[in-house]
Parts: structure tokens; sequence; C-alpha cells
């Protein structure tokens, strides 16, 4: 316990104040991590309503009404309040800093004023929930998102002020890492995380501004009837969806490579091996921020867009899946013959390739034209892209937080009961989803509170498997927060896995105030375990 | 915040290793800012592409209804602000504390000017119903035959809306320097804050720049 009774971030300085008016990183991170536990939970319970509705055809527990609500807070909370500004701003928040071996990021007041903005967009979005939510969908596509009198104004007010949060924090960030970095950390010598948050960030700063250019037409279109996306007034609803995902869906990527980035330092420390292909994999991030931008026609393959425009959407799309490739391989590879330990990071980190693996290959049925014709808008997708999000970067996230968790708070969860959680997130995961896919193929479309007989089977089989993914998800996290329990505090030590990036070797577990005692002198590179022995702190 | 080097100057802050770290850090993302306001106009941009291609001649005709004696007015306006705002900068490099003064509050003149004379515009088109979408009432007999009008002065409306924000956001920046220069908080030794604001300025600047000839020029 020694390390605890030192001064650490956490300890030091104390009171309500000192955290709400901090400018450390570390402790923003952590207010971001908590908000964006809290709406996953939210998120969380709406998806359970919807599943629960659907175990059996008819409107058994809600009317429609509330289901439109249910699946439209359930996708702008999971994705506009939790994965978009969660991750970065939590796990990228706590670590960017202390990976490029800095005293904080480049503007730690903007830091902040960027959660508290985030934190007032939230409120608007809570504002939508108690005044009776809004039924458009996540999209809010027009003609309907003008006409509804459900509450888009709040909503889309809300989603509005949230990306200036997401701006300040990518800003903030991509200064981080060009300016922030101490002497000797050459670009090449940066954690892959660093490289993932630093793709992110690109993503943020340049399509967040057409996301809030998007939600201001729309708001002007009620408020004004601007007739810009009015067909009535010479206006083009397509226009709309061009610009909406012109932005959400580069925003996969945002959602995505941060993940792609907490993988990357996962499995090498588990393994404890050098990671196979260092620059194919931090230039597949840059590829895919760069490719994300040119794909998002194939959202529209159904709004009437050409068949030459179809085409070359369709071409494009593909590209995303060599860099995407390149890093699944490259993550085998750094595995093979390594020491591979099951801990709860790795477990996460595995289950990651083949939930986001599946994710990915799904994603290539739906870049093809004439199958996507065929799926859209059906289940299809909604297992596709859950495969992805939830798969891909809920579990990678989940596996960040136990990987971290003993560096941010010096503790140790119990280890059995996280590996038995992670197993359980991931058959419960597969047991919801995978039916989709079926359910896609059969024709069941999506955002329907009943369906056909035919149906019975299979929705009530994901019911099923939802339940046990809730619970498990559920276990996991009261797992975490369990080992903030005195009598079961357990000192992982400064480095717990063995990692060799700085956040590991140079400061303590929770870290400094000021993250090192004083600046790190880099000693050898983020993956060299071909070169350098690092200690295991913790044994379990 | 505990870590000063009793030597270092008071502006650095102490996660900074020294000045010039500092100042290439505000810099560069400064430049990152600048490449979000361009994205963000990019958006609108589009809008004005798609319409002008669906309207030509629409467009061709609704540009008549502008003023054009008042958007040059503006054009050289705003130009010349933006040279008092370069003249503000060098002026603080050479240690000139009133003469860059002058040249803020010039260019807070400037940018009032501006503000003024796209008032008097606003309120001619507000007076003869030459607005956005539902909104638009104007029957006089030169927009009689043209095809949804409106969608032009909807495009114009939030462009130059935006744009007049982005002045007025400026003007605020501006005022604050003046304060701060006048105050001696800005020297040659620094004057970070000058030079950012001084890059924002110029692309409100270079915008209106842009805008001015795809609405008051075409055809």
């Amino acid at each position: 316990m020694s390390e605890n009774t030192k001064q650490n971030y956490l300890n030091h300085p104390k009171g309500i104040m000192s955290w709400l008016l901090t400018l450390d990183h570390k402790r923003i991170g952590l207010m971001y991590l908590f908000s964006g536990i809290l709406f996953f939970f939210l998120g969380g319970l709406l998806a359970l309503v919807m599943r629960f509705e659907l175990a059996a055809p008819g409107n058994d527990i809600i009317s429609n009404e509330v289901y439109n609500n249910a699946y439209t807070l359930h996708g702008a909370i999971m994705i506009f309040l939790f994965i978009i500004p969660a991750i970065p701003g939590a796990l990228g928040n706590i670590l960017l800093p202390l990976m490029v071996g800095a005293k904080d990021v480049a503007f730690p007041r903007l830091n902040l004023a960027s959660f508290y903005i985030y934190s007032f967009g939230a409120l608007f979005a809570m504002y939508t929930i108690i005044n009776g939510g809004v039924d458009t969908g996540w999209t809010f596509y027009t003609p309907y998102s003008t006409q509804s009198t459900s509450n888009v104004v709040p909503m889309t007010l809300g989603i509005f002020i949230i990306g200036f949060s997401s701006i300040l924090t990518g800003l903030n960030f991509i200064a981080t890492v060009h300016k922030m970095r101490i002497p000797g950390l050459t670009w090449y010598k940066l954690p892959l995380f660093v490289w993932a948050l630093y793709g992110t960030s690109l993503v943020q700063i340049t399509a967040t501004p057409v996301l809030a250019i998007t939600m201001v037409l729309l708001m002007l279109e009620r408020f004004l009837g601007i007739g810009i996306f009015d067909p009535a007034l010479g206006g083009d609803p397509v226009l709309y969806q061009h610009f909406f995902w012109f932005y959400s869906h580069p925003a996969v990527y945002i959602m995505i490579l941060p993940a792609f980035g907490i993988i990357s330092e996962i499995i090498p420390v588990h393994s404890r091996k050098k990671i196979w292909g260092y620059k194919f994999i931090a230039y597949s991030t840059l590829s895919i921020a760069f490719i994300g931008f040119l794909v998002w026609g194939h959202h529209m393959f159904t709004s009437g867009q050409s068949v030459f425009s179809q085409i070359v959407f369709s071409f494009i799309t593909y590209f995303v899946g060599i860099p995407t490739g390149v890093k699944i391989f490259s993550w085998i590879l750094t595995m093979y013959k390594g020491q591979v330990s099951f801990t709860p990071p790795m477990f996460y980190a595995l289950a990651f390739l083949f939930l986001f693996t599946i994710g990915g290959l799904t994603g290539i049925f739906l870049g093809a034209v004439a199958l996507d014709i065929h799926l859209h808008d059906t289940y299809f997708v909604v297992a596709h892209f859950h495969y992805v999000m939830q798969g891909g970067t809920i579990v990678a996230f989940l596996g960040g937080l136990h990987h971290w968790w003993p560096k941010s708070f010096g503790v140790m969860y119990n280890q059995t009961i996280a590996n038995i959680a992670a197993l359980g997130v991931f058959i419960g995961f597969n047991g919801t989803f995978f039916p989709q896919f079926l359910l896609g193929l059969r024709g069941m479309p999506r955002r329907y509170a009943t369906y056909d007989e035919q149906f019975v089977e299979l929705h009530s089989y994901s019911t099923f498997w939802s339940g046990i993914l809730g619970i498990s998800i559920f276990i996991a996290v009261m797992n975490l927060f369990w080992s903030f329990i005195k009598k079961n505090k357990v000192d992982p030590g400064s480095n717990p896995w063995g990692g060799m990036t700085l956040e590991w070797t140079h400061t303590s577990s929770p870290p400094h105030p000021h993250n090192f005692e004083e600046e790190p002198v880099l000693q050898h590179g983020p993956y060299d375990y071909d070169q350098v022995i690092v200690e295991k702190t913790y044994k379990k | 915040m505990g870590h000063h080097n009793p030597d270092s100057p008071t502006h650095l802050k102490h996660y900074f290793h020294d000045v010039n770290q500092q100042y290439e850090t505000s810099k560069f993302a400064m430049w990152a800012f600048i490449l979000t306001e361009v994205l963000t106009f990019a958006g609108l941009f589009v809008a004005y592409i798609v319409y002008r291609s669906w309207y030509p001649d629409m467009f061709v005709d609704a540009h008549k209804l502008l003023d054009v004696n008042k958007g040059l007015m503006n054009t050289i306006v705003l130009i010349t602000s933006s040279l008092t705002m370069a003249l503000a900068i060098w002026a603080i490099q050479k240690n000139n504390k009133k003469l860059s003064v002058v040249m803020l509050v010039a260019t807070f003149i400037f940018a009032l000017v501006f503000l003024g004379i796209k008032y008097l515009e606003y309120t001619h088109k507000f007076e003869v119903g030459q607005l956005p979408g539902e909104f638009y009432s104007y029957m006089g007999p030169d927009a009689a035959h043209l095809n949804n009008p409106h969608i032009f002065f909807s495009i114009y409306f939030i462009m130059t809306g935006l744009h007049g924000l982005h002045v007025a956001i400026g003007m605020g920046l501006i005022a604050w320097l003046i304060y701060s220069t006048q105050k001696g908080n800005l020297t040659s030794e620094y004057y970070t804050p000058m030079e950012m604001i001084g890059i924002f300025w110029h692309l409100v600047d270079l915008i209106w720049i842009y805008l001015f000839p795809l609405f008051y020029l075409i055809g």
C-alpha cells in the first residue's frame, strides 16, 4: 500500500472544487469516464427495454410511439454522449500526456472547457428525455425531422454543442502530440494508442464542423422554413443525408480508431512481444482516417443516387478493408510465439478480434450495392454496426478499462470475476446479435416495435441473450468499482503487466499530480520486448 | 502551479519547457482551428454550389437584387481592417504600444463599419421581403419570373449571417486585445494572443473575399 499513501493526483489537492475546477488531464479524464459510464448504462437500459418489447410479436410492453423514442434515444445517447466523447475524453485524456512524457495536454483550460461544453450539451439531451423524447432516429433524416412534433430541436442543439467539445478535444490532442513530446520521443517511438488518438483527433476536427453546420441548417429549417431541405420550397432532403453522412461516416472512425489503439497496446503487453508491423499499424490508422472521408455515399445506396455514384462509393468502401485487415493480421502476428497471458484485458482483446472481424466482414457485404439494396434498413445492418460499435469499440473500451484501471487508481480488481464477466460479454453479445444477421437476411426491417410470427424464434433468442449481455457488462463494471472498497484493495505496483510505455515505466500508480517526479528520459521504444526485460510488479 | 522557475517569464505556463514551445503550440493549434472554420463554411459552400447548379438562371437574376456598391464598400473596409490588424502586430513587435493600440482601435472601427453596412443591407431586405424560405414575400417586377428565389436568400442570409457572427466575435476579441495591450500585458516579448487573433481576423476577411463575388458578382 506504500504507493497509495504517497501524494498522487487522486488525493492531491483535496476538496470538491479542486475536482470541478481541475486543470489536470487525469482528473478531467475521470470526469469523462464516470459521465460516460452513466450514459452507457442509460443507453443500455433503453436497449434492454427494446429487446424485451421484441421478445414476442405485438405491443406487449410499450407502444409504437414509445418504441420510436427508445431507439432514437438509445442511438443518440450511445453515440453522441458515450462512445464519441467518452473514449478519447476518458482514456485519451488520462493517457495521452503520460504516454508522450508531458506534464499535461497543450491547453489544460481548454480541456476543462471541453468537459463542461460536453456536460452542457448533455443537459439538452436529458431535457429531451424528460420532455417526452424524440422519435426521428439518431440520423434525424429530413423531411420527417422537420415535421415531427417531438423534441428534435433540443436534441440536435445538444449534439451541436457536444460537437464543439469534440472539436476542442481534437485540437488539444493534436497540438499535444505535435508539440508536447519529450525530446527523443520521435513519431515512430510513439505508443500506437497515441497514433490512434491522433488519427481520431484529425477526423474530429475535420468532420465535426460539418455536423455542426448541418444541425444548424436543420434547426433553421424548423424555425424559419429556409427550404434548403424541403422539396416543397425547391430544396432537397437528400442533401441533408449527404451532409449528415459526410460527418457521420468519418464519425464511425472517431468511434473505432481509439479502440484499435487500445488493442495495439493490450496485445503486445500481454503477449510480451514486440508489436508486429508498427509502421503498418500507424499508417493504417491515418489511411482509415483519410479513406473514411470518401465513402459516405454507401449509406445512401437507396436514396436515388446515380448508378455511377453507387459504383464509386462502393469501390472506395472496399479500400477501408485493406488498412483494417493490415491491423487485424498485425495483432494476430504479434501474439504468434508470444507469452500470451489470459488476463482480463487480453480476454477483451481476443473477444475484440473475433467480434470486430465479423463486424468488418459484414461491412464488406453492405458495401456491395446489389446486396445492400436487399439488406438496407434490415436487422442485418443493425447486427453489423453493433458488431463494430459494441463488439469492437465497447469491448475494446472495457479491455482498456481493465488494462489501465490499476494505473489510474492504484488498485487491482478481482481477475477471476473479470474474466468470467468478459466471457459473459462475449457469449451474450454473439447470442444477441448473431441471430439479427439471420433476421435481416430473412427480411425483418429495423425500427419496428412488432413483427410477423415467423421471426419469433430468432427474436426471442436475441432477447434472452441480451439479458445475459446486460448482466455481464454490469458485473464487469461493478467488479471494477468493487476494487475501491478498502478491504479488497490490492496494490498492483507501478507496472502490473510489464508495459514498456512511459505511463508504466516512469510513474507510480496512481500517477503523481504532475505526472512524473521529473521529466522522463526515454530508454527504449514502446514495444521493445526483444531488447529489454521489464518486470511485472503484480503477480497473481 | 508551483513549479515556476523564478527566472522564467510570468506568461510561461508550467507545463511547457520554454517560451518558444509555448508559442509554437499556440500557433499550431490556431492553424488547426482555422481548418475547422474552413470546414464549417465548406458545408455552406457546398449548399451554394448544389443550388446554384440546380437554379443557375435564378441565381444570376436574384443576385441583381443585392446592392453591389454596399458589398464592394464592405470588401474594401474589411481588407483595410486586415491591413490595420497586421500593422498592430508589426507595431507591438517594435514595442510601439501606442501605435499598436491605434491600429487595433482602427481595426475595431472598420469591423463596426462593416456590420453597419451589413445592417443597412439586411434592413432593406427585411422591408421588401427578400427573405429566406417561407418568409420570402418580395413581388417586385424584377423577381416575378424567378424560380424559387427564396433559396438564394436562404443561402445568402445563412452564409453572410454566419460570417457576420464571426465579425462580431472578432470585435469582442479585438476589444480585449485593445484592453490588454493598453494595460501593457502584451509586449514585443509576448504578443501571442494578438498574433492568434490576427490569424482569425484574416480568415474572417478571406471568407468575405469569397462571399463577395459568389453573391454580388455572378452572371
